[in-house]
Parts: C-alpha cells; sequence; structure tokens
C-alpha cells in the first residue's frame, strides 16, 4: 500500500489537475520558491512553466478578482495563501463577488475557483496567524467548504474541488501537513459533500474535521476504555453539511459531542447542534455537547497554549460528562501529545 | 559637538539593534522564545536614521519585523525581549509576541504582521492628529511588498487629499519572504507612483544614516507646518532568513554572490569607519559602549527569563475595555 505525506497528497493533486487540464494554473505568494508552500507546490513551476504556477503580487484582495475573472473566462484557478488570516484580506471578492456569482446571473455563469487556506496553530503565531475561520467562509451561502483530515481525502478532494464547477475553499491545517497515509497513485475525487464514519460506534457520536478529528479519535480509544463505544464522524465537508449521515449515526447512539477548532458561538459546532435539535430531536436522549475554542483569541505566550486549545482531555471529559461519569486526569490519558499545545510535536524546534 | 552626539547617537542606535537581533538569534535555538522573528539585521541604518528625525510623542506604526523600528524610536527593551520570551513583563504581556509591539510612552502604536494593514491604520493617526491640532507627525515603516496592496493607494490618496502630517517610509529589502520584486512587480517607479498622488516622494540609499536622517528630517519639518505628506523609499537588504534566527542562501532563492554584496555595504560597519576616520569615535569609547550596551542586553534578557509568564486568570481578558472608559474618552 502506497504511503504518502499529506503534503506530497496535496501536491500530487495538483500536478494531475495541470497534467489533465490546461485549464488549470496555480498562483500564490510563495508558490515557487525554494519552500514551496510547505512543499505542496514543489517542483510543479519546472513542470508546467512560469505562465501557469506563478508568484503572485502582496495583493490578496485584487488577484482574487483577477482569479474570478479568469476563472469566467475559462480558467481554472487554484489560489493558496500561506495563512487562512490573509484571505480576510479577499473577503470582498470571495463574498461580494465569488460566492454570488452563480446566484446573480441566473446560473448563467460560475466561478470555478479553488482557495486553498493553511491553518497556522502555535508556536506563536498569534491571533493574526492562527485562525479557524471555517464557519466564517461557510456562513456565505454559494461557497463550498471543505477540510480534509487524511492524506487520501486531501487528494481526492483537491481534485474534485479543481474539477467543481464553483468555488471552493480548502481548508488545510499545518499541522496535519507532516501526517501521512494511504494514497493511491491514480486519478480519484473524494466527495465534496459527505461526511465519513471513521470509526463505527454505538454509544455516542463525535463530529469533527480536520485535526479535530485526529483527535476526536484519540478521544475515543480512550473511551473504549471505559466501554463507551464511539462513533467518529470525519465531517471533510462543512459546507454543505451533510446533516443526513449526522443523524443517521444519531439514530444508533442517540448522543451528540461535536468538535471544532473555531470559536464557539455561531461556529460550526452550534451549527451541526442545531441542525440535530431539529431533526433529531426525539433521537437525543441526553443534550448535545461541543468542544470548541473559546470566545477569545490565543495569545502568542506559550503559557496561555494549553489553555486556550481544546484537545483529546478535553473531548473524553466532554463524552463523559454526557454518560455522568467522573472525568479523567489528562495525565491518566497517558496520552502521546507533546507537553506544550503550541507544538504539533516534541521535535518541532520553530518557528512555522 | 551637538552634531558630533547626534551621529554618535544615531550610530549607537545602530548598534544596540545589531546587538540586540545578534543575541535574539544566539539564544533562538534554546527553544525559550516560543513565536516567529523577523530580524533587522541589515536593515538598521534605516530605522535609526528615520527614528532620529521623530519626537517621542509622534506616532509610529510598523511590520512583522519591528525589532530595529521599536528600539529606534525609544521602546522599552526590557519589554520588548520579556514579550518575546512570552512573559506577563512584556510590552504586551505575552499577547503578541515579536509581532505585536506596543510602546505608548514613546508613541509606538502598533507593529502587525498582516502585509499593508497598519498603512490607513497610520494614516487615520496623522488625520486624527490633524483634525486635533496636537503637533504629531505619524510615521509607517512597510516593505516593498505593502506597494503592492491596494490600500498603499488608498492610504497615499487620503493622506494627500487632507495634507496630512505623516511620512510613509518603504523599506526595499528585494524580498517579500522569499518572492523577488521582480516577479512581484513590473520595473516601475514607486517614488513617481507616490508622486502621482501629488506627495514629496524621493528615493534614498538604506546604508547611509546621516542621508536617511536628513531625508526624513525635512519631511518631518514639512509634515509638522502643514506641508503634508512625504514618501521615502530606502534600498536595503535583510541578511538573515525571512523568519528565524538563521542564515538560508543556501535554499536557492537569492545568491550567496548578491548576499555577499549586500553585507559589504553593512550599514553598521560604514558608519563606524566613517565616525573612527573623522576622529568623532574613538576605539576606546567604541568599546566602552559596546561594554555598556552588552550589559543592557544581558541584563533585559536575565530580567526576561525570570519573569513570570501571564498568570491563568488572564487568560479571556481585555476582549473589551470597560464601557465606563469609552464614556470617559468620548
Amino acid at each position: 500500500m502506497r504511503t504518502l505525506l499529506y503534503t506530497e497528497a496535496i501536491r500530487e493533486a495538483l500536478d494531475l489537475a495541470m497534467a489533465a487540464d490546461q485549464r488549470v494554473y496555480v498562483m500564490g505568494l510563495g508558490v515557487p520558491d525554494p519552500k514551496a508552500i510547505f512543499g505542496t507546490t514543489a517542483g510543479l513551476q519546472a513542470k508546467y512553466g512560469p505562465q501557469r504556477v506563478f508568484d503572485m503580487p502582496v495583493a490578496e484582495n485584487g488577484m482574487t478578482g483577477v482569479a474570478i475573472g479568469s476563472a469566467l473566462a475559462g480558467m481554472r484557478p487554484v489560489m493558496v495563501h500561506q495563512r487562512v488570516d490573509f484571505a480576510l484580506l479577499a473577503l470582498d471578492q470571495i463574498a461580494n463577488s465569488a460566492a454570488k456569482w452563480s446566484f446573480l446571473f441566473a446560473g448563467k455563469q460560475s466561478v470555478p475557483l479553488v482557495i486553498r487556506l493553511l491553518i497556522g496553530r502555535g508556536w506563536g503565531q498569534g491571533p493574526q496567524h492562527s485562525q479557524s475561520l471555517q464557519a466564517t467562509f461557510a456562513h456565505f451561502p454559494g461557497l463550498k467548504v471543505v477540510m480534509p483530515t487524511s492524506p487520501y481525502d486531501a487528494k481526492g478532494m483537491l481534485l474534485a474541488a479543481i474539477a467543481d464547477p464553483n468555488p471552493v475553499v480548502f481548508l488545510e491545517h499545518r499541522w496535519l501537513h507532516s501526517t501521512f497515509g494511504h494514497v493511491p497513485p491514480e486519478h480519484y475525487h473524494a466527495p465534496l459533500s459527505q461526511a465519513l464514519v471513521s470509526r463505527p460506534g454505538s454509544d455516542i457520536t463525535l463530529v469533527a474535521s480536520s485535526l479535530a478529528h485526529i483527535e476526536a479519535l484519540q478521544a475515543a480509544n480512550i473511551l473504549a476504555q471505559h466501554n463507551i463505544s464511539a462513533e467518529v464522524l470525519d465531517l471533510r465537508s462543512i459546507q454543505p453539511l451533510d446533516r443526513e449521515t449526522i443523524h443517521a449515526s444519531l439514530k444508533k447512539t442517540k448522543r451528540l459531542l461535536v468538535v471544532d477548532h473555531g470559536w464557539k458561538s455561531f461556529g460550526v459546532a452550534g451549527e451541526i447542534i442545531a441542525s440535530m435539535s431539529e431533526i433529531a430531536f426525539t433521537d437525543l436522549i441526553s443534550a448535545p455537547q461541543r468542544v470548541t475554542a473559546p470566545d477569545h483569541y490565543p495569545a502568542t505566550t506559550p503559557a496561555h497554549a494549553n489553555l486556550y486549545y481544546p484537545g483529546v482531555a478535553e473531548i473524553v471529559n466532554a463524552a463523559l460528562h454526557m454518560f455522568k461519569r467522573t472525568p479523567m486526569s489528562e495525565s491518566d490519558m497517558q496520552l502521546t501529545i507533546p507537553l506544550h499545545r503550541d507544538v504539533p510535536d516534541k521535535n518541532f524546534r520553530g518557528p512555522f | 559637538m551637538t552634531l558630533i552626539s547626534d551621529k554618535l547617537a544615531r550610530f549607537t542606535t545602530m548598534l544596540r539593534i545589531r546587538m540586540v537581533e545578534e543575541m535574539i538569534a544566539a539564544r533562538y535555538d534554546e527553544q525559550e522564545m516560543r513565536c516567529p522573528v523577523h530580524l533587522s539585521i541589515g536593515q538598521e541604518a534605516i530605522a535609526a536614521g528615520v527614528c532620529a528625525a521623530f519626537t517621542r510623542s509622534d506616532y509610529l506604526f510598523s511590520t512583522h519585523r519591528s525589532h530595529a523600528h521599536y528600539l529606534a524610536k525609544g521602546g522599552d527593551l526590557p519589554g520588548l525581549i520579556a514579550e518575546i520570551y512570552g512573559r506577563n513583563t512584556g510590552c504586551v504581556r505575552g499577547r503578541g509576541g515579536s509581532m505585536h509591539l506596543c510602546d505608548l510612552d514613546v508613541g509606538i502604536l502598533a507593529t502587525m504582521p498582516i502585509v499593508g494593514s497598519t498603512l490607513p491604520i497610520a494614516t487615520g493617526a496623522a488625520f486624527g492628529s490633524k483634525l486635533l491640532g496636537d503637533q504629531r507627525v505619524t510615521v509607517v515603516f512597510f516593505g516593498d511588498g505593502t506597494t503592492e496592496e491596494g490600500v498603499f493607494s488608498e492610504s497615499l490618496n487620503f493622506a494627500a487629499l487632507q495634507q496630512l502630517p505623516i511620512v510613509f517610509i518603504c523599506e526595499n529589502n528585494l524580498y517579500s519572504v522569499y518572492s523577488p520584486l521582480e516577479v512581484r512587480q513590473p520595473a516601475r517607479d514607486r517614488v513617481a507612483l507616490a508622486a502621482a498622488h501629488g506627495i514629496t516622494a524621493a528615493l534614498g540609499d538604506g546604508d547611509d544614516v546621516e542621508a536617511i536622517f536628513s531625508l526624513t528630517e525635512n519631511a518631518v519639518a514639512r509634515a509638522r507646518n502643514g506641508g503634508g505628506p512625504s514618501f521615502l523609499e530606502f534600498a536595503t537588504y535583510r541578511w538573515r532568513e525571512h523568519c528565524g534566527p538563521h542564515y538560508d542562501n543556501d535554499i536557492g532563492y537569492r545568491s550567496e554572490a548578491e548576499f555577499l554584496a549586500w553585507q559589504q555595504r553593512d550599514p553598521l560597519a560604514r558608519t563606524e569607519r566613517e565616525l573612527l576616520a573623522s576622529g568623532e569615535l574613538c576605539a576606546a569609547t567604541l568599546s566602552d559602549i559596546k561594554a555598556s550596551l552588552q550589559d543592557e542586553i544581558e541584563t533585559a534578557f536575565t530580567a526576561a527569563r525570570e519573569a513570570p509568564f501571564p498568570d491563568e486568570s488572564t487568560l479571556f481578558t481585555d476582549l473589551f475595555v470597560p464601557t465606563e472608559l469609552c464614556v470617559q474618552a468620548a
């Protein structure tokens, strides 16, 4: 079975998309530089030339408009920003133009644009380089918003996003870039609208995406030691939200715990709980719960990282609470995560 | 005598910045400064020359690469080092780290890592000063990349329209992260671009601290006398990697030869040579200055490392200031 890093899976998807379709081009600050967006665009300029793989001016909003215009004219742009936060400069073009284009022009035109955005975290990147803005983008009807967790889905969903005739916001967590998994070499699509049952279970449903999904899987292992069988759903797509798969799981487990690294209020977790309260109210036997970032910003100081970011321990204890069990101490969980939640692993030497 | 001591002061500012940055670089791998650091080594003359033309109460805004500006404007050194160490004694109590500095006692309102974001904010500060008639002049530092942002044009337009007391300082170090200027902009004249907005604009040598000071002094005098904004671009070069303590000429975005050519122009060594040759500085004085700075810097690092981290109770504070404070201010 062939194994690739998450970054290699992204790179392979871009490579295959560009080979298959002359209309696909990739632009972003740093795309052709030696670090190649953490390796995800490595070698592409040499292979496809500077007309199709290129650096851009530091002009997020303007260049998003350029990408939209070129998409209207028949191209398939893939834009990338090294941090999600930089896309806020382009929110006018993303929200006012790309998201509304098809609607405004009665479906006569659409914007086949993929915007890859990298979610930073830790090592003192601070509140302007580490935001989880999936709810912000998902709030605008007309945008597809996806957050693949596995390298397999990263490749398949990126290929599907590029093939899609609509604008897709493709969110990659920096801490997933160094993970690896099975990735077939061929061209394939993974769905942009379906959650995945990544671990079957019968007592409680844990819904999460991206890095939070990895944490939910670890939490499920610990819950199993308490004879609690957790079913884990990898959301994969935020917008559209796969309410059917979540509901189907709740019919079985009757308990819902949502994990999301966005802020608590007005967020993804809130939307899922609200939806399920509407359609699955009678299936539930306990109040749905959520584990999220607090309604506040992470300071750069490492002293606050462990206090700010929710992790495996918080998920486990939120679940135990729903079963009226005694909470566990973090040390009893024997987690392999690093001491400080400002680094992805103990070998990390900084800076990002 | 005054002239000589001012020149020496500007040299000392440069030397102090260099020594602080070198100490950060030397200690970064100890893993105790857990935040990104964008070092100003090689770019010290602009900070020292520009800031010497401003008063303590004038406003300053800067970027992610701001240690030099902060120090040259008189920002508190222990506050800077403690901030990088994430301590409660940092200039923003560990909230911001290296990229979000502030020292209101000397007019440093904010440094920010989002490219271009402080340009309109600085323009607004100058607008406030004009409305209040407080005689302050605002300086805003930014890189070549910012001139590609829409807010560059928007800010210059409003500053010229309102004849605001602001000096725009473009530090052109040829790269935005690792993306060279020539792949981001056509061979255009940014000074002419600013001038087309009706702004007094000039290009200067970023390694000549005295020339930088003179140009800025004129711009500040004009702004303070109601003569409106200025735009100054200085050519310079970042010696170390974009982010972090090391050199990165090996990774391939720029050549070792280019780096060495710029290193030859070292603004600090050049100023030191000039001062020694003219007799304004002697070897013994230089040695005393270095020893004194070394003491000051070591004291700041020791204090930072011994300082407490922010308490858990501050985790969720300050999202809003108390409403009664706003009412008072209004």
